[in-house]
């Protein structure tokens, strides 16, 4: 199985990249852009087949190395 | 005393932290490799600054799973002095030994300069060599040392004086441009609740020789050795 973890900062937590993308954008003369968020995607393969247990397993990860939660929400999907 | 250094791949000022150690202690500090789990007692362990692991993932994430990672929370969790700068502080926030995160610098430059902090707590070993109010000059060099910590982090570690160094101007007040990564608080460096670790961004190992231009570094090398014998 393969999953799709991204990783994302949590909302109230300022993220300068975001913002200098944003005025990169204003800059390319795209209005209307607003709340840029950046973030991570990570894709993986699982031996795993069990769709439950594979993400319980993604999420695992997620807690413990991919995601700092301090920080940063994540969201797995598995396909 | 006895002090070790903890060496990851992409480590870059062990060397400076073992000549700053061995000048204060008049002894030679162990070298540890991060793939050893267990390694001597000592008194104190310090994680230097660097790359470890090429800052992959997130700066500090890697190296905070390492094998003598674990060893040295179990050795911090009984007592023993952890002091962490730059890299290594990433690495102990990452670890969980202390709250909050460094994030990229609000200006998402990397700085690397001479900076004024003000010490605002010396009942720490660490921090002993100091008086509460000094303004010291000590190099930052760095890209992600924006401190970030949610609110209630933020009051519990005002409230028990577990902020240990504030970035000000020359003349110890804080100021806008004198925070040179948008930390908050102009928060440069913390302390656990035991105070018995702490982690900075700036380098004193980089000011501990006055042939490099300073020693307001050596100040906390000879206190710590002061304090732990």
């Amino acid at each position: 199985m393969k999953a799709h973890i991204h990783v994302t900062l949590k909302n109230g937590v300022l993220d300068p990249q975001g913002k200098a993308v944003e005025h990169a954008l204003e800059s390319l003369g795209f209005d209307g852009v607003d709340n840029v968020r950046q973030g991570k995607f990570i894709e993986l393969n699982l031996t795993e087949t069990d769709p439950d247990k594979a993400e319980a397993k993604a999420n695992d990860m997620c807690e413990k190395l991919l995601a700092n939660t301090v920080i940063e929400n994540y969201s797995v999907e598995i396909i | 005393m006895k002090a070790a250094v903890i060496v990851f791949p992409g480590s870059n000022c062990d060397r400076d932290i073992q000549v700053s150690l061995r000048k204060s202690m008049g002894d030679e500090p162990l070298m540890v490799w991060h793939g050893d789990s267990s390694f001597d007692y000592v008194d104190l362990i310090a994680i230097p600054g660097g790359f470890s692991y090429g800052d992959y993932l997130r700066a500090g994430a890697m190296a905070a799973k390492s094998p003598v990672m674990r060893e040295i929370i179990a050795r911090a969790n009984k007592g023993v002095p952890v002091l962490g700068i730059c890299n290594g502080f990433q690495i102990l926030t990452e670890s969980g030994m202390l709250p909050g995160a460094l994030m990229r610098n609000a200006a998402l430059k990397y700085v690397c300069r001479d900076i004024n902090l003000r010490v605002e707590a010396n009942n720490t070993a660490f921090t002993q060599g100091y008086n509460v109010g000094d303004v010291l000059r000590i190099p930052i060099a760095h890209h992600d040392g924006n401190y970030y910590a949610d609110a209630d982090t933020l009051s519990e570690l005002e409230d028990y004086n577990r902020v240990a160094f504030r970035y000000t101007d020359a003349s110890g007040n804080q100021a806008v441009d004198a925070n040179p990564n948008g930390s908050q608080n102009d928060i440069a460096g913390i302390l656990n609740k035991n105070r018995n670790v702490l982690g900075m961004m700036p380098h004193p190992e980089r000011l501990a020789d006055a042939e490099l231009g300073g020693e307001d570094g050596k100040r906390m090398f000879d206190g710590l050795v002061a304090a732990l014998g």
